[in-house]
């Protein structure tokens, strides 16, 4: 609560701190989104925020007037990759969320399956490929193998990227190559995905210091056949339920799965991971967000309100947290 | 399936007319967020480089009007706009043959609120307009918010093909439909660059006659002519067939968002009714620092520097196509305004290209925006008024490897014509 002693003195001892923005990848748009909204939700809860961009100001802006700590919202290449977490930890900035090499394995989707999996994780039955491999051995040849090893329908995406940018749901054979396609206009390297069928949840997953634990689950309704950029980002094309529509079983387990990915890829802070739940209660783990969308079309906010969470509340506890562990 | 509102972020989701269904999120606005950074050279954006005005004069120009003038300049105002800018506006029109009265003319926010109001008082939803194949981006997104039909109408390298429109016009009567206008860019055409000779425009002037069909004249690059006079107005020889629409955003500041309209009285009222209902009426200082700035300020002479300015740009930018598009690209050499068009080789699109460019740090408009069924994604836009000559051909450079290796890629998807890029 605003004006309360304790939150007073929290803001007060953090001091300065620093919201990451923006960056050179496709998802600049949503990030800067989602820095106005920290940002704003920062200030709410009487701390001092700042915003900056991931340019060629950014470092001298760090050594010249260093902040107590750094809030890195920057979605997608450059933001959770681990490049930028890089650059905080040489320069001895603390910083909310995972390290540079956890992000490196998050940001992978097919290293992070293949992580979760080793942590007893189900996750769709996929093929990993760079596109110079189709070029070599022949396209036809490779995507036909694909399908009868997998069957249809697939879901294709880039290895690495967020936001559905670049990802398409296939249904039929014939369009596959064209799926391809826009997957590799987005990066160069494609997970193709056997398409599994079931209930989507996000599943936010937050650490004060007394270990992981997942907020409720959101339930994600598109009004298309998938999850795509304009459902993710048009306020009313989607339907999202939370609590998730679960039973209490699979309720259980979608949070399980959520904490188990977060610890198995050394995540810190805070994560997301998006499941789909089948008919049977069967969870699937797709992929894991490092710097999950703070937007106000984004499941992390929605999951601490239904949470009875305060938003600035948490982004100041999470800021306090990294200037306490230092860089 | 009926979805409860309460599940949705937008709980007024059901309740917005048809018009607003199209207005959702886009991978492609996504796209162009990045293609405002400094280190991606943007060839997508109409941006006049207005770092070459005389922006002291402009700013003192500015200062005197609020410090002098502060009781008008702050207060509100007429709708059809302040009649000494109106009498300025007809001074520059008469650069193209025009004569008007300056109660015949009505100031707008941009001529693109003059396109938005005159779709708005002629446009019932399913009514038809006419417009050039491909036509500028912002007229198809007015007339889709109106629900119009647009048509589009073929080009060559000269414009609007007369037969072509009089074939249209038969076909879309015939099938029951109502036109209500021809929209044109006649002038250095946005996207494509082309100019209706004159010998064109007056068959196009007969054939609207003829047919009783509205023009909108849409000219914002009239005066940015590298190697000729001004071309005569369609409006100079039609003075109650044709409404023009004028701007000071490409030779002066589209900040100030200055545009007009001439119309015959008829429809000038209308729009006058209209742009009050819409905004009262406009900035008062906007437009006395237009009316200022045309009075005291050699003008004409900047708009002579704007255009050496761009010729220069113009050619480092075609210098720089020749030497590295690859073979079956082609595009158009245009002698004056804004943009390039650009025919990619066969079986490739720009669309779908765009984020490869803009990992690539280059940055075009995709065709699908100039053509109202998504169609012309073997075409691009490419625009050359904002970035430095050696930008331009940096950016030229960056979009060559970025074709080169999107022609790869299809190429082994198998989705290029079976002799490959022609």
């Amino acid at each position: 609560m605003i004006g309360d002693t304790a939150t007073v003195d929290r803001a007060a001892e953090l001091g300065h701190v620093l919201i990451l923005a923006g960056g050179l990848s496709p998802e600049r748009e949503v990030s800067l989104r989602s820095g106005d909204r920290i940002r704003d939700a920062l200030s709410e809860a009487g701390v001092d925020a700042g915003a900056a961009d991931a340019d060629a100001t950014l470092i001298p802006l760090l050594t010249s007037d260093p902040p107590t700590a750094v809030f890195p919202a920057i979605h997608g290449k450059g933001g959770e990759d681990g490049a930028i977490r890089e650059v905080l930890g040489l320069l001895e900035v603390p910083y909310v969320g995972a390290t540079a090499q956890a992000c490196r394995l998050a940001f992978d989707k097919p290293v992070a399956k293949a992580v979760v999996a080793a942590a007893g994780l189900a996750t769709p039955a996929s093929v990993t490929l760079p596109k110079e491999t189709f070029h070599d051995l022949g396209a036809t040849a490779v995507l036909e193998r694909i399908v009868a090893e997998l069957g249809l329908p697939l879901f294709v995406k880039p290895a690495r990227g967020g936001s559905a940018l670049g990802a398409g749901l296939v249904a039929v054979a014939d369009d596959l190559p064209a799926a391809m396609i826009s997957c590799f206009a987005y990066g160069d390297t494609a997970l193709v995905e056997r398409f599994v069928s079931g209930t989507e949840v996000a599943v936010s997953v937050i650490d004060l210091g007394d270990g992981p634990k997942a907020l409720p689950p959101v339930e994600i309704v598109p009004s298309g056949s998938w999850f795509d950029y304009a459902a993710r980002y048009t306020a009313g094309r989607t339907e999202y339920y939370t609590p998730a529509r679960l039973t209490g079983p699979a309720a259980r387990a979608v949070a399980e799965a959520a904490v188990t990915a977060h610890t198995a890829l050394g995540l810190r802070d805070l994560s997301r991971s998006d499941l789909i739940v089948t008919p049977a209660g069967e969870v699937f783990f797709l992929e894991a967000n490092v710097a999950p969308g703070m937007t106000d079309t984004s499941t992390l906010p929605m999951a601490l309100e239904a949470a009875g969470l305060d938003f600035g509340g948490l982004c100041r506890d999470l800021l306090l947290r990294a200037a306490h562990r230092g860089s | 399936m009926t979805i409860d509102p309460r599940h949705r972020l937008d709980r007024y989701v059901d309740q917005y007319a048809a018009r607003a269904a199209g207005m959702v999120a886009s991978e492609i606005r996504a796209l162009f967020a990045v293609a405002d950074r400094p280190e991606v050279v943007s060839l997508a954006g109409g941006m006049p480089y207005i770092t070459a005005l005389p922006l002291d004069a402009v700013g003192e120009i500015a200062g005197q009007l609020v410090a002098g003038r502060g009781s008008v300049a702050l207060q509100y105002a007429s709708a059809q706009g302040d009649p000494g800018l109106r009498e300025g506006i007809c001074e520059v029109m008469s650069l193209e043959g025009i004569r008007a009265h300056p109660d015949e003319v009505v100031v707008t926010v941009g001529s693109q609120q003059a396109l938005d109001l005159m779709t708005r008082i002629f446009i019932d939803p399913g009514d038809v307009v006419l417009a050039e194949s491909p036509s500028y981006v912002g007229a198809l997104g007015t007339f889709a918010s109106y629900q119009a039909t647009v048509v589009h109408i073929p080009m060559d390298d000269e414009g609007i093909i007369p037969e072509a429109l009089t074939d249209t016009i038969a076909r879309v009567t015939a099938a029951g439909q109502r036109i209500k206008f021809l929209y044109s860019v006649p002038t250095f055409q946005n996207p494509a660059a082309v100019t209706l000779p004159a010998g064109r425009r007056a068959q196009v002037l007969d054939i609207c006659r003829r047919h009783d069909l509205l023009l909108i004249e849409d000219n914002p690059y009239g005066l940015l002519g590298f190697d000729a006079e001004p071309q005569r107005a369609l409006r100079a020889d039609s003075t109650d067939g044709v409404v023009y629409l004028g701007s000071f955003s490409k030779t002066f500041a589209p900040g100030l968002r200055v545009g007009w309209a001439l119309a015959p009285h008829g429809i000038r009222d209308k729009l006058v009714l209209a742009a009050e209902s819409a905004v009262l009426c406009h900035s008062s200082l906007a437009q006395l620092m237009v009316r200022e700035y045309l009075t005291s300020q050699p003008w004409q002479q900047q708009v002579k520097l704007f255009c050496e300015l761009y010729a220069e740009r113009r050619d480092a930018m075609l210098g720089a196509l020749e030497a590295s598009m690859p073979d079956g690209s082609r595009w158009t050499r245009p002698g004056g305004g804004f943009y390039v068009w650009l025919k990619l080789p066969d079986g490739l699109d720009s669309k779908a290209m765009l984020p490869r460019a803009i990992s690539g740090r280059v940055a075009y408009v995709p065709g699908t925006g100039f053509y109202a069924d998504g169609s012309g994604g073997q075409y691009m836009r490419l625009s050359y008024c904002y970035p430095e000559p050696a930008r331009i051909k940096e950016g030229v450079r960056r979009l060559a490897g970025v074709i080169e290796a999107e022609t790869e890629l299809r190429a082994t998807f198998g989705s290029l014509p079976a002799d490959g890029p022609a």
